[in-house]
C-alpha cells in the first residue's frame, strides 16, 4: 500500500488526465463544428457538398485513428511543415486535436444525421409552407430539433472521443495518460495491476457521468411528440 | 561434410565451455535454448527497424549487429542458415532473456549496472556514444548549441532522458522510431536527433538520406553495447573469444564501414575497437 | 425523415442557378483543399517517383504490406470471433432472471467500455511480457487480441441486450406459452431473433475492431502500420507508405460498411416493431471508437 502510495510523489498522475482532458475539450468543439457543417452539406440541397461530405464521412470513418494521427505529426507537421504554434509542444498538442477533431467529426456529422432522422417530415413540410428557404429552414427547424433527438448519440461520441485521446501517445503528446502508465508499469513492474486499475479507473470516474449524463438529458429534451 | 564441420565445431564449443566454466555458476549446460542440442540452432534477438544496425530488409536482415551476430554465432558453430533472428524491442529485451525466448541478444543493448541484476552480458563489442545527427549545412556542434532548439529522440529512451535532465532549455519531441524523427528533420521542423552515434550513421547511410545529414561526431556519454545473455548462460567467455577474433582479423572494422557507407562518419578511436570485459 | 426531398422544393429556374452557382463554389472549395495538400506534400518531393516505385516491387508486397496486412486480418479475424462469444455470454447474462447473473454482466460491461482500448493494450502487452505466462514474441498478439476482445465484446453485449429488448413481448409470450422456461426462450427464441436484427451494427463492429487492431502498432505488434512504417524506414518514403496502409483500411472498412447498410436495409423488414431509435443509439456507440 505505502509502495502503491508513493507512486503518486513519483509520477503526476492527474496532470497525465488533465492532458487528455484538454485534448478531448478542444477536440469536443471542433468536431462539432465540422461535424454540424458536414451534416449541413449532407442535407443541402448542393450536389458537390452532399459528396463531399458522405466522402469525407466514408474515409475519415473508416480510417484506424492511429494512421491519422502519425499522419499528423509526419505530414502536417513533418512535411507540409504546419506549425500551430510557436512552442514545439503546443504546436504538437495542437496537432493532436486537429488529427482526432477530423476524425470524431465523421461520427458528429453521423450523430447528428441520426437526430435529423428523428424530425418528422410534416416539420420540413411545414417550414417550407410558410416560405423558408433551405437554410432558415435547417437554423429555425430542422437542427434545434435534431440537436436535441441526437443528444444520446453525441454523448456517445464524446465518450469514444476521451477514451481515443489516448492515441495522441502515437501523435507525440507524450504527456497524457496511456504513455504516463506505461512508463509508471516499466518502472513498477511489481505494481502493474494496481497502476493499470488506477487508469482504468480515472477514465470510468470521466466517462460513466457523462453516460448518465447523456442520458438524462436526452429524455429531458426530447421533442414530445 | 556439412555435418561433420558441425559436429566438429559443436564439440569444441562443448569443450570450451567446460573448460571455462564462467564464473561460479550452477552446472546448467542447456542455458538459453529450449530443447535444441547445443550449438546446432540459436535464436537472435536484433532490432527489426534499425537501418545500420539490425534491419528487416523483407526476408533478410541487415547491419551491423546482425553481420557480428552472425560472426559470433559461426564461431560458435553454428550457420547462417541456422539462426532464427527474433525482434527484440528495446522495451523486451530483458523479458526476452529472463523467459529464454532468445538465446542471446544484439540489438544496441547498453551494458548498464542496472540490467545486469536481470541479465548477463557478454563483451562490449562497440563502444558507442551519444550524439547529434544535424541537417549537413547546421552550425551545430554539441548540445550546448541546442539551447532553444527542437530535437527529436524515441519515446522513453535514455538518450532523451538525459537531454531532459541536463539541458532545460532544449525541446524534446518523443516519437516511436528514429525513422520519424529523420522525416521531420527531412521537413526542417527538427534541429537534430539525438541517440548512439552509430544509430545516428545507420540513418544518415541510407540511400534515401545519402547527403542530406551528418553526425556531428562530439560524442557526450559512453555506451557499451554488449551481448546480452539469460544470466545462467554459459556462453559468454566463447562469445567474447569470437568477438576478439572478428577485431583481430579485420572483420569487425570492414563490417562498420560498410553499414555506415555514405554518413560521413567515422568511430571513435579512443574507445574502440573494445576489449570485451571479463565475464560475471 | 428524409430531408433530401422535404428540405427544399423542387428548384425552379432560379433555385438551379443558385445550385449550380453553389456547385461550381462547393467543388472548388473542395478541389482547392485538396489542391493545397497535394501540392504541399508534392513541394516536399512526396510525389516523386522514387518515393512510390517501391509499391511496384514485388519484394515490397511479398515482404511488408501482405505480411502486415496477414497480421491485422489475424489479429481482427481472431479478435472478431471470441468478442461475439464474449458478447454473447455477457448479453444474455444481462438479460438473466438471477439477479446476482445480472448484476455481475452489468458492472463487467459497463467498467469494460468506459476504459480506452489502448489502456487495456499497454496493460496486457507489460502484464503477460514480464509474468511470463505468454512468450514475449507473442504477448503483443495476446494483448492486442485480449484489449480488443473485452472492449468490443461489451459492446457487442449491450448489443445483444437491446435486441432482445426490441423484440415484440409476444415472442417471449409464445415461448412461454409452448412451455419454455425463461432461459430457453431466452436461448431459443428471443437470442436468435435479436441476432438478425443486430447483424448490421454487429459487422459495424468488425469494422471498429479492424481498426482498433492497428493501436497494436504501439505495443509493437507487426500490424499492417508497423510494417508499413518500417518499409518507409528503408526506402525513405514514410508517407506514402502511411497513405497506402491507410488506403488499404478504408478499401476494407467501406466494404464492411458497405455490407452493415446492405443488410440493415435487407433486414428492415423484419425489424418492423422494433424500437429503432434504441438500437440505433448502441450502433453509433459502436461505431464512434
Amino acid at each position: 500500500m505505502e509502495n502503491y502510495l508513493s507512486l503518486f510523489e513519483t509520477y503526476n498522475v492527474p496532470a497525465a488526465f488533465w492532458v487528455n482532458i484538454q485534448l478531448s475539450f478542444w477536440a469536443a468543439i471542433w468536431a462539432l463544428v465540422i461535424g454540424t457543417v458536414l451534416a449541413l452539406f449532407r442535407i443541402s440541397p448542393i450536389p458537390s457538398l452532399q459528396w463531399f461530405g458522405t466522402a469525407y464521412v466514408n474515409i475519415f470513418r473508416n480510417t484506424p485513428l492511429t494512421i491519422i494521427l502519425a499522419f499528423g505529426f509526419l505530414g502536417l507537421f513533418s512535411v507540409m511543415q504546419i506549425s500551430l504554434a510557436g512552442e514545439l509542444d503546443d504546436s504538437l498538442f495542437r496537432i493532436a486535436i486537429v488529427g482526432l477533431s477530423l476524425y470524431h467529426a465523421a461520427f458528429v456529422c453521423e450523430a447528428i444525421r441520426s437526430g435529423v432522422n428523428t424530425v418528422p417530415v410534416g416539420q420540413a413540410e411545414a417550414a417550407r409552407a410558410i416560405g423558408l428557404g433551405f437554410l432558415p429552414a435547417a437554423r429555425l427547424i430542422i437542427l434545434p430539433q435534431a440537436f436535441r433527438g441526437a443528444i444520446a448519440p453525441l454523448g456517445n461520441v464524446l465518450i469514444a472521443l476521451i477514451k481515443n485521446s489516448t492515441v495522441a501517445a502515437a501523435g507525440s503528446v507524450a504527456a497524457e495518460s496511456s504513455s504516463l502508465m506505461k512508463t509508471m508499469i516499466e518502472f513498477r513492474s511489481d505494481l502493474v495491476i494496481p497502476i493499470f486499475l488506477t487508469f482504468a479507473l480515472g477514465f470510468v470516474i470521466l466517462v460513466i457521468p457523462i453516460g448518465l449524463l447523456t442520458t438524462w438529458a436526452s429524455r429531458k429534451l426530447a421533442v414530445a411528440r | 561434410m556439412q555435418k561433420t564441420r558441425y559436429a566438429a565445431a559443436a564439440v569444441a564449443a562443448v569443450a570450451a565451455l567446460t573448460l571455462s566454466a564462467c564464473g561460479g555458476g550452477g552446472d546448467s549446460a542447456e542455458s538459453g535454448s529450449g530443447g535444441e542440442g547445443g550449438g546446432e540452432s540459436l535464436r537472435i534477438g536484433i532490432k527489426f527497424d534499425q537501418p545500420g544496425l539490425g534491419y528487416d530488409e523483407g526476408g533478410s536482415y541487415s547491419g551491423f549487429d546482425v553481420d557480428v551476430a552472425k560472426y559470433v554465432a559461426n564461431e560458435l558453430g553454428v550457420t547462417e542458415d541456422n539462426i532464427e533472428f527474433v525482434e527484440a524491442p528495446s522495451a523486451n529485451r530483458e523479458n526476452l532473456l529472463s523467459n529464454n525466448q532468445v538465446d542471446m541478444i544484439f540489438a544496441t543493448y547498453s551494458i548498464t549496472d542496472t540490467r545486469k541484476e536481470t541479465v548477463a552480458f557478454a563483451g562490449p563489442y562497440f563502444v558507442a556514444g551519444q550524439d547529434l545527427l544535424v541537417p549537413t549545412d547546421s552550425d551545430i556542434t554539441g548540445p550546448e548549441d541546442l539551447e532553444g532548439k527542437n530535437l527529436c529522440s524515441v519515446t522513453g529512451s535514455t538518450s532523451a532522458q538525459k537531454i531532459k535532465d541536463q539541458y532545460p532549455g532544449v525541446q524534446l519531441v518523443e516519437q516511436p522510431g528514429y525513422a520519424e524523427c529523420v522525416t521531420a528533420m527531412g521537413g526542417g521542423q527538427i534541429d537534430a536527433v539525438t541517440t548512439d552515434d552509430i544509430i545516428l550513421a545507420g540513418l544518415a547511410s541510407q540511400e534515401a538520406n545519402a547527403g542530406k545529414f551528418k553526425v556531428v561526431g562530439n560524442t557526450f556519454s559512453e555506451e557499451k553495447y554488449g551481448v546480452g545473455l539469460p544470466q545462467d548462460s554459459d556462453r559468454c567467455e566463447d562469445i567474447n573469444a569470437a568477438i576478439t577474433k572478428m577485431i583481430d582479423d579485420g572483420a569487425w572494422e570492414e563490417a562498420i564501414t560498410r553499414n555506415t557507407e555514405g554518413a560521413d562518419y567515422s568511430f571513435n578511436k579512443d574507445l574502440n575497437p573494445p576489449t570485451p570485459e571479463p565475464c560475471a | 425523415m428524409s430531408a433530401q426531398q422535404v428540405l427544399f422544393d423542387a428548384p425552379g429556374p432560379r433555385a438551379r442557378r443558385t445550385i449550380l452557382i453553389g456547385n461550381i463554389v462547393g467543388v472548388l472549395i473542395v478541389l482547392g483543399i485538396l489542391a493545397w495538400v497535394i501540392s504541399a506534400l508534392a513541394d516536399k518531393g512526396q510525389f516523386a517517383a522514387s518515393m512510390w516505385t517501391p509499391f511496384l516491387e514485388s519484394r515490397t508486397w511479398e515482404f511488408f504490406i501482405l505480411p502486415g496486412l496477414g497480421n491485422t486480418l489475424k489479429a481482427a479475424g481472431i479478435a472478431i470471433v471470441t468478442s461475439v462469444a464474449f458478447g454473447l455470454v455477457f448479453g444474455v447474462g444481462r438479460l438473466s432472471h438471477v439477479a446476482p447473473i445480472r448484476w455481475i454482466a452489468g458492472v463487467v460491461v459497463e467498467f469494460l467500455r468506459a476504459v480506452p482500448v489502448l489502456l487495456m493494450m499497454i496493460f496486457f502487452w507489460l502484464a503477460l511480457g514480464s509474468s511470463g505466462a505468454v512468450k514475449p514474441q507473442e504477448a503483443p498478439l495476446i494483448a492486442v487480441i485480449l484489449a480488443l476482445t473485452l472492449y468490443n465484446g461489451s459492446v457487442i453485449a449491450e448489443l445483444v441486450r437491446s435486441g432482445v429488448y426490441g423484440l415484440p413481448r409476444g415472442q417471449r409470450e409464445a415461448g412461454m406459452a409452448i412451455g419454455l422456461t425463461r432461459n430457453q426462450s431466452l436461448r431459443n427464441i428471443e437470442v436468435p431473433q435479436a441476432l438478425i436484427a443486430m447483424l448490421p451494427a454487429l459487422v459495424s463492429q468488425f469494422v471498429v475492431i479492424l481498426k482498433d487492431s492497428a493501436l497494436g502498432f504501439i505495443i509493437t505488434y507487426p500490424e499492417l502500420l508497423q510494417y508499413t512504417r518500417r518499409l518507409g524506414v528503408g526506402e525513405g518514403n514514410v508517407i506514402p507508405s502511411l497513405l497506402v496502409a491507410a488506403a488499404i483500411f478504408i478499401a476494407i472498412n467501406f466494404a464492411l460498411s458497405t455490407l452493415a447498410t446492405r443488410l440493415s436495409v435487407l433486414l428492415s423488414f423484419r425489424t418492423k416493431g422494433r424500437r429503432p431509435a434504441a438500437q440505433e443509439a448502441v450502433a453509433l456507440d459502436a461505431a464512434s471508437t
